[in-house]
């Protein structure tokens, strides 16, 4: 393992001071706002230690980050794969067109997490959110996978408005006894069936052992899922001139 | 049948004496206008499906067949056009927003029309291209201010940010799989290739074939993201971020599902039959500064290698927005004007919706020279550059290079129907059906690129000649070479160029 210390040092440098670390596995100490860590590397672990900046594994393809702390803005834009765990909140446009991977966020997310996430053929991305998330979740989604598990949230719905805004593949799974408000008429919203729970229960357990949760009292609470409504698609209506 | 209002937009003549009803046009027609009635042993037509792309009259062994525009009209009023009056009855009868494509058809001025172009006389003496050295070819990317030299005299490039380097300076636009056909993007990255210089993607990714042509590729970021990955950007010689689209500014991209074929599925990266919806906005993208956010993202995924493109619609306020995007750290502004093409757009959109090329690109130019940060990036003029003296008025104007795509498709055979949003195209572009995509040869296609573009060039050196200018460089921005006619105090001020006689 190879430590580097990222205190004053311009992202730039750092981010390259990584991807030719001689190691498979690097922890970087007292990050600072640094951006777009992971996006430049391969085939490795990166532990990162404090704040890292806006872009955090953006296009991020096959490295490991665990964020001991919070990350901000635009984590995990386009990424293609690899697994992001961050032991703390995301802010916001977290997982933005996402194709593969997974985003654990062992807290909260901000607005907009996994928009425009989605999927092909074995391909499929994976958000799970372990409190709440703000307005927007899963706008445009188009394929992948979310789950807000809400915890510490029990009494409210742990999702903003506009949930699935635009969704047009994927599904999303949020753990509430509370119905998330404002769907839109192509967003249908059922309980989870004992199938669905199973489709899960592999991702909610790899969760809650990262972060040190009893699985078993997450998996028995009610689930709602979102998918989008087939029978009331997106079809824009368009006349030719 | 209910009576639906709509007579025929186009006639169809046909010279029976000379019609051998081979029923070729039946063959040829996707939009199924011909047909053979065996009562009456002969072709006839379904006239209102005709959309006027001339693939019947030019196959016709006999030259049998005319298009023309249908004579049957209703009363003439100036403020209520036929056109009109069909757009209302087809939205009573559907509920549906119209939709079109190609570029803006309504009678909007065109200002190349109104710029002349200056010549030398007696002094300054004009080169001749044909015996002396003429320069057209063009760097794209960030400048230094200025020049320092080496010990031994050169010119220091060193901390050059990455320069795109065309051997002429004309590219093709963004056109995606998708819109366009396999075969017309075959087309188009082969003459880039052949010619030095480059087809651009589009956001719809890039079909693993075309990978072999990357050094002659511009790959897109959208907001949807489409086929973006690290293969992907690592292929172009420069990414493009679409921030806007002169034929719909304000509006984005929605591929319906029925157009995602098993193709164009693998290269988009998304399920076949799903419909791929890129909206207008950037949902990460608020400010110059979240731009700048996924400038540097895609500069650090690419390793400061290549140079990152941002493209916007040209629209009121193009001249302060400019200021922004050169100061965000984008190497080169691409500013597609409101005539420029489209697979499909909102008609309402299209045609009312943003200024023209030649005001934005002249706006921009003088406000990036006022705020001395001219030098910070290069701009690309599109939408709607329709000959090579549209591109040197456009070079005039300040344009380091101009991007073209409607005189592409041209050349491939496109006859301007402007109908590619039916995905019916009878000349092999505007489809993904594979018995019309076949009609599209790319040996011969890509031949007539490299020919436009040869063609062009040799223009552009001729007229740069005449002025007696045998660079490029020495032109842009030159606007003592235009002069205006029959233009207002305002449009000239806007130009920034004199009246003709001045």
């Amino acid at each position: 393992m190879i430590t580097i210390d990222a205190k004053n040092k311009y992202y730039k440098e750092l981010n390259r001071e990584i991807a030719d670390a001689p190691d498979s596995d690097v922890t970087v100490e007292n990050v600072c706002g640094q951006r777009y860590i992971g996006t430049n590397a391969s085939d490795k672990t990166i532990t990162v230690i404090g704040t890292p900046g806006n872009g955090l594994g953006a296009y991020l393809n096959g490295v490991n980050l665990v964020i001991k702390g919070n990350a901000q803005d635009a984590t995990g834009d386009t990424m293609n794969a690899g697994e992001i765990v961050i032991h703390g909140c995301v802010g916001d446009a977290c997982g933005y067109g996402m194709r593969d991977g997974k985003i654990l966020v062992k807290n909260d997310a901000g607005y907009r997490a996994g928009i425009h996430m989605k999927e092909y053929n074995e391909k499929i991305p994976n958000i799970i959110i372990g409190g709440k998330t703000g307005s927007f979740l899963g706008e445009y989604q188009a394929g992948g996978r979310i789950i807000v598990l809400g915890i510490g949230y029990e009494d409210v719905c742990p999702v903003g408005g506009f949930c699935g805004t635009g969704m047009h593949g994927g599904e999303i799974f949020i753990r509430t006894k509370k119905r998330p408000v404002n769907l839109p008429a192509q967003v249908e919203i059922t309980t989870a069936s004992d199938e669905d729970m199973d489709s899960i229960k592999g991702s909610v357990s790899e969760f809650c052992e990262r972060f040190d949760i009893k699985a078993s009292d997450i998996l028995s609470s009610h689930f709602y899922k979102l998918t989008p409504n087939s029978s009331n698609p997106y079809t824009e209506l368009y006349v030719n001139q | 049948m209910s009576v639906n209002y709509i007579p025929a937009t186009f006639a169809v003549l046909r010279d029976n004496d000379r019609c051998i009803k081979c029923r070729a046009c039946e063959r040829q027609c996707s939009n199924e206008v011909h047909y053979f009635d065996a009562d009456f042993d002969k072709m006839l037509v379904h006239e209102d499906q005709c959309v006027d792309c001339q693939r019947c009259v030019t196959i016709c062994p006999t030259n049998a067949l005319k298009i023309i525009e249908n004579p049957n009209s209703f009363r003439k009023a100036s403020n209520y056009s036929q056109q009109l009056i069909l757009e209302n009855y087809r939205q009573s009868s559907t509920g549906a927003v119209l939709l079109s494509s190609m570029g803006n058809p309504q009678d909007f001025p065109v200002y190349w029309d109104k710029m002349l172009i200056n010549a030398s006389q007696v002094t300054n003496p004009s080169i001749d291209p044909l015996r002396e050295p003429m320069e057209t070819k063009v760097f794209l990317g960030k400048k230094h201010t200025h020049i320092t030299r080496n010990a031994d005299g050169s010119i220091d490039t060193s901390g050059q940010s990455p320069q795109l380097e065309i051997a002429y300076p004309i590219m093709f636009s963004a056109m995606s799989y998708g819109s366009i056909s396999y075969n017309a993007h075959e087309s188009l990255a082969r003459a880039a290739t052949e010619l030095g210089t480059f087809y651009n993607t589009g956001e719809g990714g890039l079909h693993q074939d075309f990978y072999q042509y990357k050094t002659n590729t511009i790959v897109q970021v959208a907001s949807g993201r489409f086929g973006v990955s690290k293969d992907y950007l690592d292929a172009g010689a420069a990414i493009e971020i679409k921030m806007g689209q002169g034929a719909k500014p304000g509006i984005g991209g929605h591929l319906p599902g029925k157009k995602v074929s098993d193709d164009v599925s693998k290269t988009r990266m998304i399920p076949k039959g799903t419909d791929a919806i890129s909206p207008a906005p950037h949902h990460d993208i608020y400010s110059i500064e979240d731009l700048r956010q996924l400038i540097f993202s895609l500069k650090e995924a690419t390793d400061y290698k290549k140079p990152v493109i941002v493209k916007i619609a040209a629209v009121h306020n193009v001249a302060a927005i400019a200021s922004g995007i050169a100061r965000s750290g984008a190497d080169i502004l691409v500013i597609d004007g409101f005539r420029g093409g489209t697979g499909a757009a909102p008609t309402r959109i299209r045609d009312n919706v943003g200024i023209p090329i030649e005001l934005a690109l002249a706006s921009v130019d003088q406000r990036l020279r006022d705020e001395q940060i001219r030098n910070e990036i290069s701009i690309v003029a599109a939408g709607s550059i329709r000959s090579s003296s549209d591109a040197v008025k456009a070079f005039a104007l300040g344009a380091d290079a101009v991007y073209i795509a409607t005189p592409a498709l041209l050349a491939i055979g496109c006859h301007l129907c402007r109908s590619c949003h039916g995905a019916k195209c009878n000349w092999g572009i505007a489809t993904q059906r594979p018995d019309l995509v076949k009609r599209l040869n790319p040996d011969v296609a890509y031949k007539r690129l490299v020919n436009l573009v040869h063609a062009w060039d040799h223009e552009i050196k001729e007229m740069m000649g005449g002025m007696g200018i045998n660079s490029l460089e020495s032109l842009k921005g030159n606007r003592l070479m235009l002069r205006g006619i029959g233009l207002t105090d305002r449009e000239l001020k806007i130009l920034g160029i004199m009246h003709a006689g001045e």
